[in-house]
């Protein structure tokens, strides 16, 4: 009876074991189809604010600047959502841009390990303007 | 705000902006006048301009989409071949008078009014108007319910009914909202005084749309509204539109 019990205790916590090593793994690693190294952000020691700042705020700045953006028509283009996507958006291998809420990709990296949808992109592009993409 | 004593108000209101804004004109110089360029970047737009329209509707060809087209271009507007439900800013319009059979057209979009039914009804306040008279949707605060869409005399009003794959960075939507005409509002603050439709209009050599600053005695609107006759559609309402037509 023990034995039975020492097993399932066992079975128990290798599976959480397993389960905290996943978690880590998919927070740390990156496996998105976009390739290291081509967004611009990549070549950037910190973003628009400092980058432990930037984790923490980063939703207030975007929906701040929404607002003076519809009402006030002021497109500051440093603190713009298109800004975010242009400078995060990483490339495939056949340098097409690769939507920043795909799995693996600079939005859903995080946003999935914490289960928080970001709801900028129900209309918002996921991926740099056209314009933007032949600029580089 | 529904009664007629608001529009006594409004009147006196302009009667003394216009005084504090002939104050401020002779301030500067005589015969030098400070006019409105299209906003900077980085600044709040202000009421020192308002953006309209002349349409001259008899240089407006049949047949000839240009304006449409530039707009669905321009604002990414979706197809879906079901045009009862496409989102549509600006449709042409074919008007006849029945007695002499006179055929005119026009192309008829938000009318960008001063005093607009769709920013009265809005529970929400989504539906606004900037200080330089655009009339827009707040999409981060539209819940779609759509009474802006009755509310409006113009049928200017679309709904986003289906899930948009394309999102335009210029024009972003989504399902469930309600939009129409911004005149090109990412064009204007980005310091292109110019609409696509406008700017088409004139590539296809008729020259029927007149875009500008109606508060600038001196832009291409103004000038233009000064030496034809033009009137508002559904005067009657008072809305006071930013869209003025001439020839109907």
């Amino acid at each position: 009876m023990t034995s039975i019990l020492y097993r399932i205790m066992a079975l128990v916590l290798v599976a959480g074991l397993s389960a905290i090593a996943y978690g880590h793994d998919h927070a740390d690693a990156v496996k998105g189809m976009g390739l290291e190294g081509t967004a611009k952000a990549d070549a950037l020691k910190a973003c628009v604010r400092p980058t432990d700042w930037m984790r923490r705020n980063h939703m207030e700045l975007i929906e701040h600047q929404r607002d003076l953006t519809v009402r006030q028509g002021i497109r500051v283009q440093k603190d713009s959502l298109a800004n975010c996507v242009d400078c995060h958006a990483r490339q495939d291998d056949k340098g097409q841009p690769v939507p920043v809420t795909a799995a693996g990709e600079f939005c859903q990296h995080c946003h999935g390990y914490a289960a928080v949808k970001p709801s900028c992109f129900q209309c918002h592009s996921t991926v740099p303007s056209p314009a933007a993409t032949a600029q580089r | 705000m529904s009664n007629s004593k608001g529009q006594t108000d409004m009147d006196r209101r302009a009667f003394i902006a216009k005084t504090a804004g002939a104050a401020a004109a002779t301030l500067v110089a005589p015969g030098v006048f400070l006019h409105a360029v299209a906003a900077d970047q980085e600044q709040a737009v202000t009421d020192r301009v308002r953006w309209g329209m002349l349409v001259d509707t008899g240089k407006c060809a049949d047949g000839c989409t240009a304006c449409v087209d530039a707009c669905t271009t321009e604002n990414g507007l979706p197809n879906h071949g079901r045009p009862a439900t496409d989102p549509t800013w600006i449709r042409k319009v074919r008007v006849r008078d029945n007695f002499t059979g006179k055929e005119t057209n026009l192309p008829l979009m938000c009318q960008h009014c001063e005093h607009p039914p769709c920013v009265d009804v809005c529970p929400t306040g989504a539906s606004f108007k900037r200080a330089d008279g655009i009339v827009m949707v707040d999409r981060h605060i539209c819940i779609g319910c759509r009474y802006c869409m009755m509310a409006c005399p113009y049928k200017a009003r679309s709904f986003i009914h289906e899930d948009i794959e394309i999102k335009p960075t210029n024009a972003p939507r989504g399902k469930g909202c309600v939009e129409s005409c911004n005149l090109c509002v990412h064009r204007l603050d980005n310091g292109q005084a110019m609409t696509a439709c406008a700017e088409a209009c004139a590539n296809a050599g008729h020259n029927a749309i007149v875009f500008g600053d109606l508060k600038d005695p001196g832009s291409p609107v103004s000038q233009a509204l000064q030496q034809l006759p033009s009137r508002q559609i559904r005067a009657d309402l008072q809305l006071n539109t930013g869209v003025r037509y001439s020839g109907v």
